[in-house]
């Protein structure tokens, strides 16, 4: 697995952690998709290895959570909240405003791999619907324009290839 | 007892029971999904809701699920309440939502625990309109069909295959509405306790793929009781049959053997009874050196075997652990007791005659599965249970899990509470300890392994025993690391309630099974009340061949040699499997003429000047010993078509045609056992292993057929419309037809399990006295070895250590699931899950000889030359080589034996 340093060094500090190697399942697939952007199969096998699993254990984890991700994605994440208040505060025309932006669908990854559109559950920011999640920061109180120029500029941010974070995801 | 209320009335029930349990003993139907009898409960399915009342005066009650309240005294609650008995029937409805309803074209379809528990609550109106979820099925090998759009989400099967068996390749994938049982990827399911699955199963994700390939519906197959004949455990089968072949075979509860489970091998092995090479006609061999046979008329026959018979100037027989009881007592009886041989080389019989030596002495007798599942510290010395006797290792799995949930507060968890018990226990293990030349499939429980040659697994047995109790002679020139763990194991052994020492004949070793027995009396004078003895051995039969107690081979070729015998009579047995290839082809030579009977065609067969064409056990009646010394009835599913007779028939018929005895004394099994009782007063109770042929219930006999049996007219319209008079049976009280009794019969004579509202098998509830507890009117069989209180027993000498020696290696037989069993091997599904031949050698050895993994391997062992490819064992010692024993198409016999590499 080509890991970067301290991706390694922050697994190898995470397993002792645990009575049970196996335990720390969980904490080193964070790890892998936050270095990879995802979890390939190849990564499944060597965190299998690394705890002592046989594979399919890891891929039982890595199946059974919707945010472990088996297939890159864009360059930034957005999941945007389809729970009651959200919805009812227009969080479908959100939605539409996404898709026609980035010319995908909800589920899939824009053309131009600037982003990839999610739906989440709720964001337990209700009072504030509709919310969205860029990566790891909340956007709330979306309104169409509002989220017409978080497009715009996240579109921009890929054209010009500026590095401003990992290739889509968390960090 | 605790006294209950269900619906105002009172009943009796077992306060270490819960609810579901306790109603279902009741006789009351309600439906259940993942709750099993063997798995416990996890409260998951939410199917078997019941309400439960405070007290009498509490007329609202709550919504509980039967399955996760344990009974208490005053437990008060209603099956019948309309809310529960309507939440019951949402529950299946919204299981439904995404169930194919392809009844017709399922395998399940009749049989299916769904379709009964659908009927049961009364749901029978589809409301959801929407697109089923589908998934993509995986082939997952020879044995096992996928199904997975049939899914309901019991979790049953990874329970089963994960937690219960200890599979690591079967798992629950994914989430929510699309949970997904299946392998990582396509391909073999690797756990040889697969096959159980078609039964843990609630419907038709996983079913049967051998009874595919000649599918018939359950209620069209004509089933017998029977006996699996692939190791010496002795599950009870189900046999059940169609146009005259054997369909499938399904578990027959057995309260102390094999409960709810069977492993592969006896399940998927059935097929070699319809294999191309099964002999059914009389051959004869008028040149036995060239390959010329002739097929005969059986009066052609008996008039040769007459003629041989009268030329003979004597006759021995060859007896074999693979044929019944009778067959061979028969065959004793016909030949005379010192012209008998048990059909074993000598370096098997010794091992086998000191087993059984072992389990006459043991305290308690024998131990049984049953017991081993209650063991709570367990030493393994000189077996590999999963490949010698695997339904043991199914149980061994279990017993671990004892240790920890005896030590503390587990004792206050109820067993039956599954969920509890594994969060409780999480990875402790009781102390299981495992001496075997290589690794093991139980070797992730063990507590510890002592992996050497058979004498330095014999002395570490010995060593623990003088651990235990110092009266037993000790073990000088012990290693450090050895002696250790020879303590840590009588540490273990002591401090344990039930311990148990399980030991067999796999190495050949009478040290190894005397210094198990020392340890089991070590135990016992130390005052360890609950000591058993649990023996392994390798067929069917080997015990009750054993109990004649015949000769060894070696016996009869001197008798061959002095000229005091010149004929042979060989029952079942291929002893191209027992010697090696030259001493055979000298007995073989030796003997003027041979008379052979079995059900396939073997290299010896191929020799005889006689070949009788034997029923298997679906063509037979007969007894099997079991490894604890139970005798065992097996039924025929089948009556024997074409010239095919039960082997002792055969015999009787012979012995009528030459004299020996008078026409008709043997032509009836209970004849066979009268006379069996008569001559061996230690195999009389065999006797009463069932009942006999008169036995009747109002005067009626038991069906082998279900009472919804179709097509009895069509099934031979292709060659007369004609229905032909059923086939009668002269051996026992069943017939082969729907008439009869149409209660349940005695358990030894169960053909189906079947209970109105109850198709599929876990109609089994209805058969037992109480959920999972003895069948009901007591377990069939009957054990003929009582045991022996605590008498002393002298052990033998213990072995020396084994010299160290770099010119030759000891090759040690070891043993395949599959591959290993005669029978089984020629079933083709279970043929596909043979491994390629190998020899097993440690790393250090093949760098030695500048071998590596795959290359070709010469040895000369004795007088016999072995090639096979290398296959590098790590867990293997050096100085030894492992040889897989009986593998169809070059078995190795005579092991272990010291082997010398030739390049």
């Amino acid at each position: 697995m080509n890991l970067r340093a301290e991706t390694m060094e922050h697994i190898d500090a995470t397993i002792p952690r645990y009575p049970h190697k196996r335990s720390a399942v969980m904490p080193l697939l964070h790890a892998v998709q936050r270095d990879q952007g995802y979890i390939s199969n190849e990564a499944i096998a060597w965190v299998a290895g690394k705890l002592g699993l046989e594979p399919v254990n890891v891929y039982e984890v890595v199946t059974f959570y919707p945010f472990f991700r088996q297939a890159p994605i864009g360059r930034r994440h957005i999941r945007l909240c389809r729970t009651l208040s959200c919805a009812l505060c227009g969080g479908f025309g959100i939605a539409e405003v996404l898709e026609e932006a980035f010319e995908c669908r909800m589920g899939e990854t824009a053309p131009d791999g600037s982003a990839t559109l999610e739906w989440a559950e709720c964001l337990a920011s209700c009072d504030k619907g509709p919310v969205l999640m860029l990566d790891d920061d909340l956007h709330e109180n979306l309104t169409e324009e509002g989220v017409r120029e978080l497009a715009r500029t996240i579109r921009a941010e890929n054209a010009e290839g500026s590095d401003s974070s990992m290739t889509g995801n968390n960090s | 007892m605790a006294t209950i209320t269900i619906d105002g009335q009172s009943y009796e029930a077992d306060p270490s029971a819960n609810l579901l349990q306790a109603a279902l003993t009741l006789g009351f139907d309600l439906p259940y999904f993942c709750w099993h009898p063997a798995l416990g409960s996890v409260g998951a399915c939410r199917q078997c809701a019941v309400r439960q009342y405070r007290d009498e005066e509490d007329t609202t009650g709550q919504i509980v699920m039967a399955c996760m309240v344990p009974v208490a005294d005053g437990l008060r609650c209603s099956i019948v309440e309309p809310e529960a008995a309507e939440f019951r029937a949402e529950v299946i409805e919204w299981l439904m939502s995404n169930h194919p309803h392809d009844c017709p074209v399922c395998d399940e379809g009749g049989e299916c625990h769904l379709q009964d528990m659908t009927v049961m609550t009364g749901h029978c109106k589809r409301r959801f309109r929407f697109p089923k979820r589908t998934f993509r099925n995986q082939y997952l090998g020879p044995f096992i069909n996928h199904e997975m759009n049939r899914c309901i989400q019991c979790y049953r099967c990874v329970r089963f295959y994960g937690d219960y068996a200890g599979g690591s390749d079967l798992v629950a994938m994914a989430a929510h509405n699309h949970v997904y049982f299946g392998r990582h990827e396509e391909g073999i399911l690797e756990n040889e306790f697969s096959g159980n699955l078609v039964e843990i199963c609630p419907t038709g994700v996983f079913t049967d793929k051998t009874l595919k390939h000649h599918y018939s519906r359950k209620w069209d197959m004509v089933s017998s009781p029977s006996v699996c004949s692939h190791c010496a455990v002795g599950c009870n089968t189900i046999a059940s049959t169609r146009y005259g072949s054997v369909r499938r075979i399904l578990n027959r509860y057995h309260h102390d053997i094999n409960g709810y489970f069977l492993c592969d091998r006896g399940r998927f092995g059935y097929t070699f009874t319809d294999a191309a090479d099964r002999l059914r006609r009389p051959l004869l061999h008028p040149d036995r050196e060239r390959d010329v046979e002739t097929v005969a008329e059986p009066a052609e026959a008996m008039k040769r075997i007459r003629e041989i018979f009268s030329e003979a100037t004597g006759v021995a027989g060859i007896g074999s652990p693979r044929a019944s009881l009778e067959s061979n007592y028969a065959l004793r009886n016909l030949v005379g007791s010192g012209r008998f041989s048990s059909g074993l080389p000598r370096i098997e019989h010794d091992a086998t005659t000191a087993l059984l030596e072992a389990m006459r002495n043991a305290p308690d007798g024998p131990g049984s599965l049953r017991d081993a599942e209650r063991a709570d510290a367990v030493l393994i010395l000189g077996e590999d249970p999963n490949n010698t006797a695997p339904r043991l290792a199914l149980a061994l799995r279990q017993s671990v899990r004892n240790e920890p949930i005896r030590a503390d507060a587990g004792s206050r968890i109820p067993r039956w509470h599954d969920r509890a018990i594994r969060d409780f226990v999480q990875d402790r293990k009781g102390p299981l300890f495992i001496a075997w030349p290589a690794s093991t499939r139980l070797d992730d429980l063990a507590a510890g392994t002592h992996r050497a040659a058979p004498d330095e697994i014999a002395r570490l047995g010995f060593a623990v025993a003088h651990a235990i109790d110092p009266q037993s002679p000790a073990v000088t020139d012990l290693d450090d690391s050895a002696s250790d763990l020879a303590s840590r194991i009588a540490r273990a052994l002591k401090e344990a309630d039930r311990p148990m020492v399980v030991s067999g004949t796999a190495l050949r070793s009478p040290a190894i099974i005397a210094a198990a027995a020392a340890t089991v009396h070590a135990l016992r004078r130390t005052g360890s009340g609950g000591s058993s003895f649990l023996a392994v051995a390798p067929e069917a039969n080997t015990i009750g061949d054993a109990m004649l107690e015949g000769a060894p081979l070696e016996t009869l070729e001197q008798q061959l040699e002095s000229g005091e015998v010149d004929t042979l009579v060989i029952l079942e047995n291929d002893i191209y499997r027992r010697l090696p290839a030259p001493a055979t082809d000298r007995i073989i030579s030796k003997a003027r003429r041979i008379i052979a009977l079995d059900s396939i065609a073997t290299a010896t067969t191929n020799r005889a000047d006689v070949v009788l064409p034997a029923g298997s056990f679906a063509e037979s009646d007969g007894t099997f010993v079991n490894h604890e010394g139970r005798a065992q009835r097996f039924f025929q599913p089948l009556p024997p078509a074409g010239d095919v007779l039960e082997a002792w028939r055969w015999i009787g018929r012979i012995a009528a045609e030459t004299g020996t005895s008078k026409q008709n004394e043997w032509d009836r099994l209970d004849r066979v056992l009268t006379a069996l009782a008569r001559d061996c007063p230690e195999l009389a109770p065999a006797r009463d292993a069932a009942p006999d042929a008169a036995f009747r219930a109002n005067g009626q006999r038991f069906p082998r057929a279900p009472r919804r049996f179709s097509g009895r007219t069509s099934i031979l319209s292709h060659l007369s419309v004609h229905e032909p008079k059923p086939p009668e049976d002269s051996d026992s009280p069943l017939s082969f037809t729907m008439e009869g009794h149409s209660g349940q019969p005695p358990a030894a004579l169960v053909s189906h399990y079947w209970s109105p509202g109850w198709n599929s098998s876990q109609a089994l509830n209805k058969f037992q006295s109480e959920v999972a507890g003895p069948a009901r009117g007591g377990d069939p069989g009957a054990r003929l070895i009582p045991g022996n209180g605590p008498n002393e027993r002298p052990s033998t000498a213990i072995p020396a250590p084994v010299p160290d020696d770099d010119q030759t290696l000891l090759a040690v037989p070891c043993y395949e699931v599959f591959g290993s069993d005669e029978l089984s091997a020629r079933a083709p599904a279970v043929a596909e899950r043979i491994p390629k031949p190998y020899v097993a050698l440690a790393p250090t050895d093949a760098e030695h000889h500048g071998l590596d993994s795959g290359d070709s391997l010469n040895l000369l062992i004795g007088e016999l030359r072995v090639s096979a490819p290398v296959r590098l064992d790590p867990k293997l010692p050096p100085g030894l080589c492992g040889i897989p024993a009986g593998m169809p198409g070059w078995s190795v016999p005579h092991l272990p034996a010291r082997a010398s590499v030739v390049t």
